[in-house]
């Protein structure tokens, strides 16, 4: 069977997995984006021993290894009595580590943001949060766009490794066909193929989301 | 503290097997390093000043490699050469995919920071008469490297964790030293939480290192505005 065919033959099998691929990813960035904003905001308004934590966990998540935390997750945890399925380990494991990362992204737009600006907004008689949620975040949420769309991407690509656990995703069905017709070479060129059309979708839909929300002479100076 | 001593003490007896896969993840975080990293100035300075067919190829190759998941460049570079009848080792298949990979992503730096650099130092050095070989060597990318180390840094940092998916391929390195531990042992938690610690280090290390390298070359009075 020609490289073609057999692609096309595959391929409903394979869009199962992209399903899977799409649900961890979007879940994981969900707890990712919470765990962040509480993280930067941790880190850089709140008490002594929440700064101690919060650096303590950006250092920890960023230093090691996604997939030795995925094990340490799936494997290391039920020895202290967490259980997790594969695929909660997954997006657990993905959100807390991209969580980290953003966290840092994030903090870095937040200190792009002049200070006299939530000095204006507490004098005017705003809250602290009030004034974090309505002046300062909705800036900082705009430059930390590219980043971010980054890190999303970064993520959806590892997900890939979410098979050595277990997660029924688009390599862990890649590489059981793979298994099944005994063509590694052709399985994994088809499934890079679709990780690359994945990669360009979602980094041209997020230019376009850049441009919809920009606010004419607020962009970021370069 | 009963279990605690009995962890460590199964540490102890296997440090041996955790040392023998961290050399052998040095090694494979080294040599891919290195090979992108030399590979990346060849294509960053073939993108900027190369004829077009050949900017755009290796925009496209850049684009590829940072685009496709490192697990997938590893089982290409893995399965893929037996498919043509070239037997390629674990270590070499992963040192291959991952250098590739880094060389992808280092262009992008590199390639900013010649474009940071400005186009009159170019010109103003070939009118002095140097070839261009020569001034791109001895003008441009001195200039490149020393821009280009913070960000090089971050991607240090990023990409060496990498090496820990060439288990996956059959390199056994640190990872599957301690798959090998906990198959006798039944202790993950142990195990992973000091190969974390381990790359940790590692990671740390380097990045002081690339730190160190910044200081050390910086020219008073060409840093870059911030």
């Amino acid at each position: 069977m020609g490289f073609l065919n057999y692609a096309w033959e595959i391929l409903p099998t394979l869009a199962v997995g992209v399903k899977f691929t799409m649900i961890i990813t979007a879940a994981s960035m969900g707890l990712a984006a919470v765990i962040a904003v509480l993280v930067a905001l941790g880190k850089m308004y709140g008490p002594k021993p929440v700064q101690a934590f919060c650096s303590f966990y950006i250092e920890l998540f960023r230093g090691t290894p996604l997939l030795v935390q995925l094990f340490i997750i799936y494997y290391g945890l039920p020895e202290v009595g967490l259980n997790f399925t594969s695929l909660i380990a997954a997006i657990v494991g993905f959100g807390l580590n991209s969580g980290a990362y953003q966290a840092e992204y994030l903090r870095g737009a937040i200190q792009s943001i002049k200070k006299g600006q939530l000095q204006a907004a507490r004098s005017v008689g705003m809250s602290f949060l009030e004034s974090l949620r309505t002046i300062v975040l909705p800036q900082a949420f705009r430059r930390v766009i590219p980043s971010w769309s980054n890190d999303v991407i970064y993520t959806l690509k590892y997900t890939s490794v979410a098979f050595m656990i277990g997660a029924q995703e688009l390599t862990s069905v890649g590489k059981i066909l793979a298994g099944r017709f005994f063509r590694f070479t052709d399985t994994f060129i088809v499934v890079g193929v679709i990780y690359l059309i994945l990669v360009y979708i979602f980094s041209k839909s997020v230019d376009k989301l850049e441009k919809t929300l920009r606010i004419p002479g607020f962009e970021m100076r370069e | 503290m009963g279990p605690i001593l009995d962890q460590l003490t199964i540490l102890w007896n296997n440090s041996d097997a955790l040392l023998k896969g961290l050399e052998v993840t040095l090694e494979l975080g080294f040599s891919f390093f290195a090979l992108g990293f030399v590979l990346a100035i060849l294509i960053a300075l073939g993108i900027v000043y190369g004829p077009k067919y050949m900017s755009s190829a290796f925009s496209g190759f850049s684009w590829i490699f940072r685009s496709l998941p490192a697990i997938i460049l590893l089982f290409i570079f893995y399965y893929g050469p037996s498919k043509v009848g070239v037997n390629i080792s674990p270590f070499w298949a992963a040192m291959l995919a991952l250098g590739l990979r880094h060389a992808g992503y280092q262009t992008h730096y590199f390639r900013g920071a010649i474009q940071s650099i400005g186009t009159g130092q170019l010109e103003a050095a070939r009118s002095l008469g140097l070839s261009l070989p020569r001034s791109l060597f001895e003008v441009i990318l001195p200039q490149m490297l020393r821009f280009s180390l913070p960000a090089s840094a971050n991607e240090y940092a990023i990409t060496i964790k990498d090496t820990s998916l060439a288990f996956s391929i059959g390199v056994v390195e640190i990872l599957q030293q301690g798959n090998y531990i906990i198959a006798r042992e039944y202790n993950p938690l142990t195990i992973y939480i000091t190969i974390a610690i381990i790359y940790w280090i590692i990671t740390r290390a380097g990045t002081r290192f690339f730190a160190y390298l910044e200081n050390r070359y910086m020219v008073p009075g060409f840093e870059l505005e911030r």
